[in-house]
């Protein structure tokens, strides 16, 4: 994000200062925590926070591993995009899938919730306790949702992954204190202070690649309860007297592919989104199936240890 | 190294000619700001009222906020747009702790960032801890109810955070039909007040949130009034460029990157000035010297850094430099100080006992922080000091710091990043207090160039039965060598100066205050002190904390040379 001298002159752009405060963070919690991990979801906002961490170690590669907590449901645009990413950053890649969730063949057709709480929540427990990470980067924003707003950048989770709203800390400053006892572990989100337009925004100058699946193009699609679902592959069931037809749509959030909804949309290019962005009318985790059980339900999420 | 990463034009060619539409957006300046308000001042109709007004309400938002509005809104048919942003009312109900809730929103010139703070209980904390980030404070008076005694406190606090634009937003104009004398009895008030604690200058705004009179555009409503609506004084306030300490370069280190042998850099956030290679620069607290070779970034390198970025300097030279320390013009360098003078806001519900030790986190160094005796609290009611011993949540008191070691500080009135400190509980970990620095003293006491501290050794971390012994030991040795020497003990302390003392805590903190103050003395008249009172060890220093392993080495008895 380097501007020429003349613009510089006015002060920094608020990209420029997002992208500084973000390195910023990413660098205290290099330096204070023993074994972190970056959270990789394949999605726009890990792309940014990957991006990031390039700028904030660079000419070293990051200094810690990506990990994918997978539930084997992604889109398989998202797959292929993962590894290129990992190997195009010069980091290792860990993907985690629960071995339990695996036995039981846990699937978004038949679980339900169960499959969230199976592949990522417990998934993402395993993870950090097998390899012993103490901080895991996210890519959670301030702006996805009202409860979110008050959400710390630091934010600290007991021995048993559990989050204690009573004794999460004040950030003052930009002075984050990253103590902990044995034991406990930190989420920390560089990307608190950015909204979906800014994430856009930045993609969109810094030129970072993207899984397609945010464009528009065609794309067999089933409409039900609502949400418009892409049948990504063969494992899709569909129902009683559903074809598939081809719509022109994108996704504003990706997930597990049968629980992820698409948007009706002629956008193909990153300006093209942006404009639909600045007259769009919905916000963007109205298409995640999860986030509709219920307005208490991220709390709860989060209390368990979902992001 | 980096197929994917392509430079994209908006770098090279973001020029005002540009005509993308989608990288126009991207020259947006960033505001952040706070708003203060008593309950029921309409702080939050007034943020719903911007969110709405800015356009970032969406339509499955705005069908919520309907239902909303009719199911438990206090408008009737009308929005009730504080139900946007009221998301808190649950977690207070559930005791959850809410300091501050951050709301986004932008306009064509600018990005806002809003710190909420929700509530009356906990207000200081909540309030500073908003306020620490903030650029602007909008500080609401309900028109009918003029200044209070809530508007100086907040006025107070956004003075103690040196926050410089403030905006004084007389709220509900429509109960007062709109009235200019009302308006200006009010703003007269405040400005008297506001001269008053020493904020030079605010701008008044007289508004109505809930019929959105003078938030997003003027209102008829108010002919009289002559300035711009609220939206467009945010979308206008000049921004500093650079804040910190008249454009002299400061940047604290976070991290030496060393990917391999040939390189070696100094990662960090410029706080002040403007860097370019070739500069010349002193590393603090070291007071080593050399000059800037290259700025690096993912980007190419730069020709020049400014203030608010986050870069990589290498030097010309091999000096050591490491996390923590500051790499400041060698022009303009910030002093160096073990010893602060500071206004600390407490922010744990377990009370600041005088003489007990903290970790304080300042720039990106942490070191071990003694605070000495509150010199006094401050009412952020009437603004006057009161006396005080111990500091509870939400006080504001005034004290000295001794650190344990020294670090590169600057007066938080000139610089809030080099300014500003926390301090952390050493066993909860919590964030205790946010400090702000006023002024610099010189060290009175356990001076550091005369190496006093070096005569000091603790035998505290050994087996209490084993000390009398050790330390008659070295008692000998020391006198061998024609040295004078004193062993510090319970006995020789406890008799007399720590009789009014019972054992345990807080007294134990104090205890070992004295003990500490005691061995300082001593070692300042030259003797060296052999300290085998029972003190914890995170309070053993300044000096030598002598371990058991230190006693298991080959030549164990010879550390007291
Ligand atoms: N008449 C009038 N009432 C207002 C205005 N702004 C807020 N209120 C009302 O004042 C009450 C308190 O407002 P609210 O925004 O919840 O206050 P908060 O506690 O400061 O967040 C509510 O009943 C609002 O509808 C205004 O501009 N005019």
């Amino acid at each position: 994000m380097n501007a020429p001298a003349t613009f510089r002159s006015r002060g920094l752009t608020h990209l420029e200062q997002l992208e500084a405060e973000s390195i910023h963070i990413m660098r205290e919690v290099l330096a204070e925590a023993e074994r972190p991990v970056m959270l990789y979801s394949i999605g726009k906002d890990s792309a940014v926070m990957l991006h990031l961490a390039r700028k904030a170690f660079f000419p070293a590669p990051p200094p810690f591993p990506l990990l994918h907590v997978d539930t084997t449901w992604k889109f398989r645009d998202m797959y292929a995009l993962r590894e290129r990413a990992a190997r195009e950053a010069g980091m290792e890649l860990i993907v985690h899938r629960n071995p339990e969730a695996e036995r039981l063949g846990i699937n978004p057709f038949d679980h339900g919730s169960l499959h969230t709480d199976l592949w990522k929540t417990q998934g993402l427990r395993q993870a950090l306790d097998q390899h012993g990470f103490d901080a895991a980067f996210g890519g959670a924003r301030r702006d996805e949702d009202k409860s979110r707003a008050k959400e710390r950048i630091f934010s600290f989770r007991s021995a048993h992954h559990r989050w204690d709203p009573k004794n999460q800390r004040p950030e003052l400053w930009s002075l984050y204190n990253a103590r902990k006892s044995r034991g406990e572990t930190m989420r920390v989100f560089p990307l608190s202070n950015w909204t979906e337009l800014d994430v856009w925004q930045y993609i969109h100058a810094e030129d970072i690649p993207i899984v397609p699946l945010y464009l528009a193009a065609a794309r067999p699609t089933v409409e039900r309860d609502g949400m418009i679902l892409m049948v990504d592959d063969d494992r899709f069931r569909l129902r009683e007297g559903e074809v598939p037809a081809w719509r022109s749509v994108r996704f504003r959030t990706l997930g597990c592919y049968p629980l992820t909804g698409a948007v009706e949309s002629r956008a193909s290019t990153l300006p093209e989104i942006i404009q639909e962005m600045l007259l769009a009318t919905t916000s963007e985790r109205q298409n995640r199936a999860i986030d509709h059980d219920g307005a208490a339900s991220m709390e709860r999420k989060k209390q368990e240890g979902y992001f | 190294m980096d197929a994917l990463h392509h430079v994209a034009p908006a770098q090279a060619g973001a020029t005002e000619l540009d005509e993308d539409p989608a990288r126009a957006g991207q020259r947006k300046s960033l505001l952040r700001l706070l708003t203060c308000g008593s309950v029921d001042d309409g702080k939050s109709t007034l943020l719903g009222r911007l969110l709405y007004d800015s356009k970032m309400v969406l339509d499955d938002q705005l069908e919520a906020l309907e239902a909303d509005s009719r199911k438990s809104g206090t408008q009737g048919d009308r929005l009730d747009f504080a139900l946007l942003v009221d998301g808190l009312s649950a977690e207070r109900e559930q005791g959850i702790t809410i300091d501050v809730a951050y709301r986004f929103f932008a306009t064509e010139r600018r990005k806002f960032i809003v710190a909420d703070t929700p509530g009356h209980e906990q207000y200081t904390r909540n309030m500073v801890t908003g306020a620490s980030t903030a650029d602007l404070a909008i500080i609401l008076v309900d028109a009918r109810k003029g200044v209070l005694t809530q508007t100086r406190r907040h006025s107070h606090l956004v003075h103690l955070l040196g926050i410089r634009h403030v905006v004084l937003a007389v709220s509900k104009m429509d109960l007062v039909d709109f009235s200019e004398d009302r308006f200006e009895a009010i703003v007269a008030d405040y400005r008297a007040f506001a001269t008053e604690i020493g904020i030079a200058e605010f701008t008044a705004i007289p508004i109505a949130a809930l019929s959105g009179d003078n938030i997003a555009s003027l209102s008829a409503a108010t002919p009289w009034y002559r300035g711009a609506s609220l939206l467009e004084h945010l979308e206008t306030v000049p921004l500093a460029a650079a804040r910190s300490d008249g454009g002299a370069f400061q940047m604290p280190v976070q991290w030496v990157n060393r990917p391999n042998s040939g390189f070696r850099g100094y990662s960090g956030r410029i706080v002040g000035g403007t860097v370019r290679p070739g500069d010349d620069i002193v590393i603090l607290p070291s007071g080593l010297t050399s000059r800037v070779e290259r700025i690096v970034t993912f980007d190419g390198d730069l020709d020049r850094a400014v203030n608010g970025q986050s870069v990589t300097l290498t030097l010309a030279d091999e000096v050591d430099c490491s996390r923590g320390e500051v790499i400041a013009s060698a022009a303009a360098a910030p002093e160096v100080a073990d010893v602060l003078a500071a206004n600390l806001v407490w922010m744990s519900d377990e009370p600041l006992a005088p003489g007990r030790s903290y970790w304080l986190k300042i720039g990106a160094v942490t070191v071990s922080a003694t605070i000495g005796a509150v010199d006094h609290i401050v009412d952020v009611e009437t603004g006057r000091p009161a006396a005080a011993r111990l500091l509870a949540l939400n006080d504001i008191g005034h004290c000295e710091l001794s650190l344990d070691r020294p670090v590169a500080a600057i007066p938080y009135a000139r610089s809030r990043e080099l300014g500003a400190f926390i301090l952390i509980d050493k066993l909860s970990h919590a964030t205790a207090a946010a400090g702000m620095i006023d002024a610099l003293p010189r060290r009175a006491a356990l001076g550091r160039e005369t190496g006093e501290s070096d005569r000091i050794v603790w035998l505290t971390g050994v087996a209490r039965e084993d000390r009398a012994g050790i330390a008659a030991t070295a008692q000998r040795k020391l006198q061998a060598m024609g040295r004078m020497s004193f062993i510090l003990d319970e006995e020789a302390i406890r008799g007399d100066l720590n009789s009014d003392l019972t054992a345990g805590p807080p007294d134990s903190t104090e205890h070992a205050r004295r003990v500490r103050a005691v061995a300082a003395l001593m070692s300042r008249a030259g003797l060296h002190v052999l300290v085998a009172a029972d003190v914890p060890a995170a309070e053993a220093w300044p000096g030598r904390a002598l371990t058991p392993a230190d006693l298991e080495q080959e030549g164990g008895a010879e550390w007291v040379i």
